[in-house]
């Protein structure tokens, strides 16, 4: 028995590797615990020193400061209410900046691999350049070397084809608004859609029973095409009514304007992470090699087809996840906001606390929205990437 | 008429890649039903010459008329040739994101416009045909390299091809695996079937093809039946090459 290897139930418990990892797990669950514990009792400890206590209470209080942009606001607005247009606005600058930047990555990305030597050079050198300086720097760039500096008076402004103004004070442009007759016209909108739909499923399901190969999203945008512009002229008067900015005395009155903190992180942040995002398109298309378009051709496909079948399912498989990374960089980037004065909800959000003196609980409150925007965003990019996931296994 | 000259005439084809002159002058004449064996060192062309005769490749001088239509820039006849010609590829190229019978039926459903079922019915029987019915539901990465390439041959035949290119087919393949396919390919040239076949396996040179074609260099530099071409070769280049490859 002595040199024989000992049978389980003799070792001692120091020894027995499943004994250790669980102890090891105990450790350092505890140092964590106790950690986070201590972490706890001196904020609280510290809190108290100072007489405060944690508490939401201040965002009933008047907020008193001023919101140049977003929902309608008053500074005899609460707290509260404040920081909800910092979030929307967050939203807002969010989410035009992804479809910007997925537009700008797109291009540029096919570009990178265009056989035209020039736009190839000039997609390389655009990728290039704006990945290798600081997001923050560009900011700067656009704000105040390009809007308040390039960028005329208004009296002055730079007409582009289309109505559309650049000046110091911002961006106007022509925008659509609803007019008295649109809720006539709201009508064939709703109907429009109901049809549609239903002319979608019907052709879904005629395709599936005769077999054959078919987009039904074609036939149902085209009724609903048909069904707006009937109704368009169906109804009295125009349903929507075309502003055209147009130069007053002091300043341009009706369209659009984006005013010059919102133009400058709009465009900061989508040009910035574009190039991040051409890398990643291209990317994916370079994963989808050679061959498989030749097969693909070679058994007759069409190109679209190919495309469409055998190359953009492949290549959204690489492209999604990385994507994903950039839009909620871009979300998060947005913060930097507050250095070229747009009111976003960290400007917001540090507005208030430097009034109230609730920074504890103000921090609590941006890192909870930043975070509920993120995880939603992740929710519905995995979603997406199981969805083309399952496409292969 | 012109179908009486071959179903793929090759009239002194040229092809340069940058200054590399890979094909010169290439002429040779198949006939309906013959099965063609290329061979010759790598880098001799050989592949390239295939991968032409279904616009992978363009020649930049000469003639190649497939079935009586000269491909030429025009869209629709190339078109129409790839419509008449499969080819199978050394790395199987089979779509990664499709089943076995997704990938065969891929092309009769939207190519051929069958219907699914009918599609479906198609190319489980040509899977039947290349023996592997039972892997029907597997993706690419699940079937072995043989298997793979069997997929891949039932895909080209699913469009019901005159004639069929196979560039290097076994290559890729694990030496247990080169049985498999080359039995498939000895059955489908049995049934009638005009192929060309770059490969480096002699044994199947020997026992199927009807002629075999040595390169070198971008040249043609033997035409000859499998007896003469093994046992009388003419050509100096060929009895190097042959001494070489058969030593082992």
């Amino acid at each position: 028995m002595s040199n024989k290897v000992s049978s389980s139930h003799s070792v001692p418990f120091w020894r027995d590797v499943r004994v250790l990892r669980v102890i090891g797990q105990v450790l350092f669950l505890v140092i964590i615990a106790a950690g986070i514990l201590w972490l706890l009792n001196n904020l609280q400890v510290n809190l108290r020193a100072c007489g405060l206590r944690i508490s939401f209470n201040f965002l009933k209080n008047t907020a008193g400061f001023p919101i140049s942009e977003g929902l309608r606001y008053n500074p005899t607005d609460v707290h509260g209410y404040a920081f909800w247009v910092g979030i929307v606005n967050t939203i807002r600058i969010s989410l035009i900046g992804i479809v910007l930047t997925t537009i700008i990555g797109t291009v540029v990305g096919i570009a990178r691999l265009s056989s035209n030597w020039l736009v190839k050079k000039l997609a390389g050198l655009y990728v290039e350049v704006v990945r290798n300086i600081p997001l923050l720097v560009q900011l700067f760039f656009w704000y105040f070397a390009v809007m308040l500096t390039a960028l005329p008076m208004v009296k002055n402004s730079i007409g582009l084809p289309g109505s559309i103004y650049l000046t110091r004070r911002g961006v106007y442009l022509p925008w659509i608004t609803p007019a008295e007759s649109f809720g006539t016209w709201a009508w064939y909108i709703i109907g429009g859609l109901v049809v549609a739909i239903a002319v979608y499923v019907f052709r879904r399901i005629q395709l599936k029973r005769a077999e054959r190969p078919g987009f039904p999203i074609i036939w149902a945008g085209t009724i609903l095409i048909l069904i707006l512009g009937a109704g368009w002229f169906l109804t009295p008067g125009n349903p929507l009514a075309l502003t055209i900015p147009v130069l007053k005395r002091f300043n341009f009155e009706g369209g659009l304007w984006l005013s010059t903190s919102f133009t400058s992180l709009l465009v900061g942040l989508s040009v910035y992470t574009g190039a991040f995002i051409a890398e990643i398109v291209r990317a994916g298309i370079l994963a989808v090699s050679r061959g498989q378009t030749e097969a693909a051709r070679a058994v007759g496909l069409k190109k679209a087809h190919v495309l469409r079948l055998v190359v953009l399912p492949q290549a959204l498989r690489v492209i999604i996840p990385p994507l994903a990374s950039q839009y909620l960089n871009l979300t998060k980037n947005s913060s930097l906001a507050i250095l070229i004065g747009y009111y976003d909800l960290m400007n917001v959000g540090t507005t208030i606390f430097n009034q109230t003196g609730r920074a504890v609980e103000m921090i609590l409150l941006i890192m909870a929205s930043y975070l509920t925007m993120s995880l939603l965003t992740s929710l519905l990019m995995n979603y997406y990437n199981r969805r083309m996931k399952l496409v292969e296994r | 008429m012109i179908n009486n000259e071959g179903i793929i005439i090759y009239r002194d084809v040229h092809k340069w890649y940058g200054d590399f002159h890979v094909l010169r002058g290439i002429t040779f004449t198949m006939q309906k039903g013959e099965v063609v064996v290329i061979c010759g060192p790598s880098g001799s062309g050989k592949s390239t010459c295939i991968r032409t005769i279904n616009r992978l490749e363009e020649h930049q001088r000469g003639e190649i008329i497939v079935d009586g239509i000269e491909l030429t820039n025009d869209l629709r006849n190339i078109e129409a040739i790839r419509r008449e010609v499969g080819i199978v590829f050394q790395q199987f190229n089979l779509f990664p994101h499709l089943t076995a019978l997704q990938n065969v039926s891929l092309a009769p459903f939207w190519v051929l416009k069958m219907r699914k079922s009918k599609a479906e019915e198609v190319a489980m029987k040509l899977l039947e045909r290349v023996g592997i019915p039972e892997q029907a539901q597997k993706y690419p990465a699940q079937l072995s390299g043989g298997q793979q390439q069997r997929v891949a041959i039932a895909r080209a035949l699913a469009m019901t091809p005159k004639i069929m290119l196979f560039d290097e087919p076994t290559s890729a393949l694990d030496p247990e695996m080169i049985k498999e396919v080359l039995d498939v390919m000895k059955n489908l040239a049995r049934s009638g079937m005009t192929m060309i076949v770059v490969t480096h396996e002699m044994g199947f040179a020997r026992e199927v093809a009807d002629r075999i074609i040595f390169f070198d260099y971008g040249q043609l530099v033997e035409e000859n039946t499998p007896e003469e071409f093994f046992h009388n070769p003419k050509h100096d280049r060929t009895k190097l090459f042959l001494s070489q490859i058969l030593d082992y």
